[in-house]
Parts: structure tokens; sequence; C-alpha cells
């Protein structure tokens, strides 16, 4: 599904240049659940960016479905966006103005469906995560759980097969965090490709598999079983070792 | 993107700052109101004007003794006119097929008194052709029956406004009034028609032109007026009468003038006026248009985070330009509708309080200061609207 190669990303931060990604090779497959980890400005939400074709890289081949991303223009980009990935956020990122059905209905208005078969597809997803009464509350009327359930119904609305997901639980309390991870594991065992970039080790562990990245470089790869492993590569790393 | 749709997005993004783009529209308004209002007053004014002249009558064709040129010369030479006189005048009756109407006149000023009261007033020697041709109406008695022309007769008619001082209590036709040395039966009394063409109609006396010629001792005509059957044959009219009169006086020595000349000259004047007017106006309309980037930008910083994230599911440049192009058109546009509403009820109240103005906003106008709201918004709005396309998605989804 996914082929990374020697991809690099760095950026200017007051002047300073920043190795945000550093000769990254990965291979993901199809219907695989990978948590990322890392300290902060591991690199982490970099390589999701990057992954979801919001940020170039400078230099390496991505390869998402056999296609070469780095080739395509802004509006193939778009496209690929719009069908082939969805995003979750940790701040949701809900239009406020727009109800739950509203937000859900937005990627298919960009994708041009029309109205009805819009709002009965957008039902049908806000079913799927549980908040069909929910439809008509706007944002600021749905708890963090809520919210994140509305970005998830609207990240698979067009039916993607990548979902990447930024801190999914990362403003959730426990319970409703749970609630959302379970959501999306479901997703993920119906053939969806899960990514979730994380630095809670109770999150990373459920997936199937585990990178650990320091400095913009995949410092570790093991299983989600092993994830007390990642856990101490991951604290050498915050603490500088 | 279904068009609705981009409609339906714009209209929730401007609901959700209701006050913000109430004021940016009203700055349109004001604007489009603007236009319409200033150019309604400027068309009323022209058709004030060339109403004043159709009142006089439109298919006219007047005869001036002399020849007016403009190419200088020392004044006296080049032989004395002849005087235009009642010869001349049966000679366009009989001669000019186009001619339905003439009306030769003499105007001088005379006295004119009953008893103690004495009024100095516009003489105006006429013919019975007259009442029509100049638009004059009879509010009480008669006008100059149809005599011969070379007739005189001591009789009178009087403008409204002087039989009103001379006789404020009793009825004047059938009295006697001396006009200068002239005794003179009141017959009639005309409609009050206020000015035409500089002469008050309502201040004057009018007479047999035989006998006003002889009052003013002339032997001229002050002018001829002739209505001319249809308006399609006035050229043809006016070039006959040059050449009847031509070929009696030797040489051309008539100025004969069209009230069509007069009428286009005034009518291009004001009507330059109205567009210069309706100019200044829309001045104000880019005035507005800048507000209108102006609460874009705010807008389109504002919702930096959403932009953000409509390019994370997947919405393209083209499609995200078109969202904010729509807004901006959307407030111009409805701006300029509530602008066309002010300004009609504007032009409504300056009917109401100046009847005699016919106010009212020139088709143009109307259509001009409209679509020029609309392409305002699309003019001031791709500005801001560009910005929103070009933010880096990354950037953006964290608000920076």
């Amino acid at each position: 599904m996914i082929r990374l190669e020697g991809i690099s990303r760095s950026y200017d931060l007051g002047g300073e240049p920043v190795h945000a990604l550093v000769d990254v090779t990965e291979e993901i497959a199809s219907g695989e659940y990978l948590a990322i980890m890392g300290p902060s400005g591991s690199g982490k939400s970099t390589l999701l960016h990057v992954l979801g074709c919001l940020d170039r890289p400078d230099q390496g081949r991505y390869e998402l479905d056999g296609r070469d991303v780095s080739r395509l223009d802004e509006d193939e980009l778009s496209l690929l966006r719009r069908h082939t990935i969805g995003f979750v956020f940790q701040f949701f990122h809900l239009v406020p103005r727009l109800t739950a059905l509203g937000n859900v209905e937005l990627p298919m208005l960009f994708a041009g469906i029309p109205p009805a078969e819009r709002r009965a597809r957008a039902l049908a997803r806000l079913k799927a995560v549980g908040l069909e009464p929910r439809a008509q509350h706007r944002p600021d009327q749905l708890s963090g759980g809520e919210r994140q359930r509305v970005a998830l119904a609207r990240a698979t609305v067009l039916e993607p097969k990548l979902l990447l997901a930024d801190e999914p639980t990362g403003n959730l309390d426990t319970t409703s965090g749970r609630h959302v991870l379970e959501i999306l594991e479901q997703m993920n065992a119906a053939g969806l490709t899960l990514i979730v970039v994380t630095h809670d080790p109770a999150v990373a562990r459920r997936a199937r598999r585990v990178l650990v990245l320091k400095d913009g470089r995949v410092v570790y790869r093991g299983s989600g079983a092993q994830i007390h492993e990642a856990v101490d590569v991951l604290s050498a790393a915050e603490n500088g070792a | 993107m279904r068009p609705l749709d981009v409609l339906g997005f714009a209209v929730r993004a401007l609901r959700g700052h209701r006050l913000r783009t109430a004021l940016s529209l009203l700055g349109v308004a004001i604007g489009v109101a603007a236009v319409v209002t200033l150019t309604a007053l400027g068309e009323g004014a022209r058709r004030y004007v060339l109403g004043q002249f159709a009142a006089v009558g439109t298919n006219m064709v007047i005869v001036l003794p002399g020849k007016t040129e403009t190419t200088g010369g020392m004044p006296g030479f080049g032989g004395v006119p002849h005087d235009l006189t009642l010869e001349d005048a049966r000679a366009v009756v009989r001669g000019v097929r186009e001619a339905d109407k003439v009306a030769p006149m003499v105007v001088g000023t005379e006295t004119v008194a009953f008893g103690e009261r004495r009024r100095q007033v516009a003489l105006f020697g006429s013919t019975h052709e007259a009442l029509e041709v100049r638009r004059l109406g009879v509010a009480h008695g008669r006008f100059l029956p149809p005599l011969a022309w070379d007739r005189g007769a001591p009789i009178a008619v009087l403008g409204s406004k002087l039989a009103q001082e001379l006789f404020p209590a009793t009825d004047p036709v059938g009295q006697v009034v001396r006009v200068g040395d002239w005794r003179m039966r009141v017959i009639g009394v005309l409609e009050p028609r206020g000015q035409q063409l500089g002469v008050n109609m309502d201040d004057v006396v009018v007479v047999p032109v035989a006998t006003a010629m002889k009052m003013l001792n002339r032997t001229g005509l002050f002018r001829l007026v002739i209505q001319v059957r249809s308006h399609a044959d006035l050229e043809r009219a006016k070039s006959n009468v040059v050449r009847l009169l031509s070929e009696r006086h030797g040489e051309e020595d008539v100025t004969v003038i069209t009230q069509d000349a007069v009428i286009s000259a005034f009518s291009s004047i004001l009507g330059a006026l109205t567009m210069a007017l309706g100019g200044i106006a829309a001045v104000s309309l880019a005035v507005a248009g800048v507000g209108i980037m102006n609460v874009m930008l705010v807008s389109v910083s504002e919702r930096t985070r959403e932009v953000g994230l409509l390019k994370a599911i997947g919405a393209g440049r083209s499609q995200i330009l078109a969202a904010f192009l729509t807004e901006a058109i959307l407030i111009s546009s409805a701006g300029g509708l509530l602008g066309l509403a002010l300004g009609w009820a504007a032009v409504l109240v300056l009917v109401t309080a100046y009847p005699a103005l016919p106010a009212s906003p020139p088709l143009w106008a109307v259509l001009a200061a409209f679509s020029l709201s609309v392409a305002v918004g699309a003019v001031f709005g791709v500005l801001p609207a560009r910005r929103a396309t070009r933010l880096d998605p990354v950037a953006a989804l964290a608000g920076r």
C-alpha cells in the first residue's frame, strides 16, 4: 500500500534548519494497524502529513497504492486526499457553524455528490459511530468524544483506503478515548489501513506494529505486544540519550 | 462541487458573522443607492427641461428674420435683411405642403390698464393658429377668432395672472381695457401655463397680429412658428421654408431653427451631467469594495484552520477559491439589491416632495449600478480568496 524510500523533509525555524524527517524508508501493507511514537519534535506529525499528502518530502520517493505521489500536481493530490485518505485530528477540526450531519457531508460536497445521496450516506456514517440521534447538533453541543466520532464519520464517509489519526485520543478522557479507538479498530478490521500517531503507550500497544521516531529517523520497529521495548526506547530518546 | 452547494456553503459562512456581513453589505448598498438617486435627479432635470420644450410643441419649425452667421465680419455690412412679413407667412401657408399650421408672431411690451389698475406686460400679436401651435388653452371666453391675418380688431385675450390682477373680483370677459393707447374688448382668459421658453404666458396680452403691428409700429414679424404635420417631415419643411423665403427675398436672409436641435443639445448636455453624477456616486462603490476585501481578509485569517481542514478532506484550490469568492460576491450583490431598494425609496420620497421634478433613475444607471456592485465583489474578493487557496495545509491546520 505505502512505500517510503529515503524520505527527507526539513524546514526553516527561525533561521535554523530543522530536519523533521531524515532518510525514512518504510513499507506499510494494506490493512495494517500501525502506531507511530516519538518525543515531540521527532518528526512523527511531519511523517503523518507526508503520508497524507498534506506535505511534500524534499527528497525520496513516496508510493501510495502503486502511484508515485511526489510527481502529482496540486489538483491530483486533492483528489487523492478526498478519495483515498481520511484524516482524524487531535482537535477534531469540525466546522463550528455546521451540524454534525453538515460536517460529515462536507467531503461529499467537494466531491459533487447530490444532496439526497449525501444526506443518506452521512446519516449512515453517523449511525455507524453511534451518533445518528445527534445529527442536527452543532459541534459546541457535543462532547469531546462525540466530536471525535463525528470527525471519524467525516474522515471515512468517502470510503478511503488509508486513515491517518493524529493523537485521536489526545483530547479525550479514557472512556471516550477507548470508544473512539474501538471504532477505529472496527474500521481497520474491515480492511482500512490505520496509522495512528500517539505518545500514549496505552494507545500504541493496541496496534499491530509500532514505530518510534527520534530526530526524524526511525529508531525502533516492533509489534504492539512488545510495547515495553518501544517505551524503553522512547524514554531513552526523551531523556536525550 | 455543485454550484448550489458552493452557494449554500457561502451563505452559511456569512450567516456566522451577521453584523460584519451586514455592515460591508451596507457599504455597497449606500453606493448603489447613491448612483440610483443621483442619476434619477439628473434624469429628472433632463426630463423637466424636455418637458418645457414639449409644452411648446415638438413638431415645430421657427423662422426668425435675419441670418445668424458665425463667420464674423462687421455687422451691418452685406445688406440689411428683409423683414419677415405677413405676406411671407401667407406664402409659407400656400407653398410649404408640410406646414400644418402657421402662426405669425409679433412681440412687444405694452401697458394694459383697467380703471386705476395698470400692468406692464408682454404684448403678443398672433392669430387663431397660435392657440394650437403654442399649446395654449382657454380658461374662459374664447381665443382670437380666425380673422384674415391683415385685419386688425380691438379684441384681447389676457394671460391668467394679468386677468387675476386687473379683475380680482369681476369677470374680465366683455370688459374693455386700455392697451397702450388702444381700447380693446376682452374676449377670453388663457389657462395658466407658466414659463414657456422664457416668456411667462400667464403675464401677457394677446391681440390680433395686424393690430399688434400697428400698435408697435412694426412692418415685420418677430418670428413665424410653423407646426409641421409629422415629425418625419421636419427637415423637409425646414428646407422648403428656407428655399421659399430665399426666393421671395432674393437672398437667404432668414434663420430657421427646429426644436429638435435645441432639444437634442439640451438632452445631451443633461445626459452627460447625469452620467457624471452616476460616475461620482460609483466611486463610493469602489470604497465599498475595499470594505468587502477587508472583511474577507479577516474572514480568511479567522478561518485558517477551516481552510486547512478543507484541504485535508480534499477540497481543490479552485473549490476553495470559488467558496470565498462566492462569499464576496454574495455580500456585494445583496448590497446591490438593498441599494436598489434604498435608491428607489429615496427617489419616491424625492418625487413626493418635489412633484414638478420627474425624477426617475434611467434604466442604464440601474443596470450599471447593480452589475458594478456584483463586479466589485468579484474584483475585491479575488485577493482574499487567493490568499485562502495559497495557505499551506499543515500550517493552516495548526492555525498558523
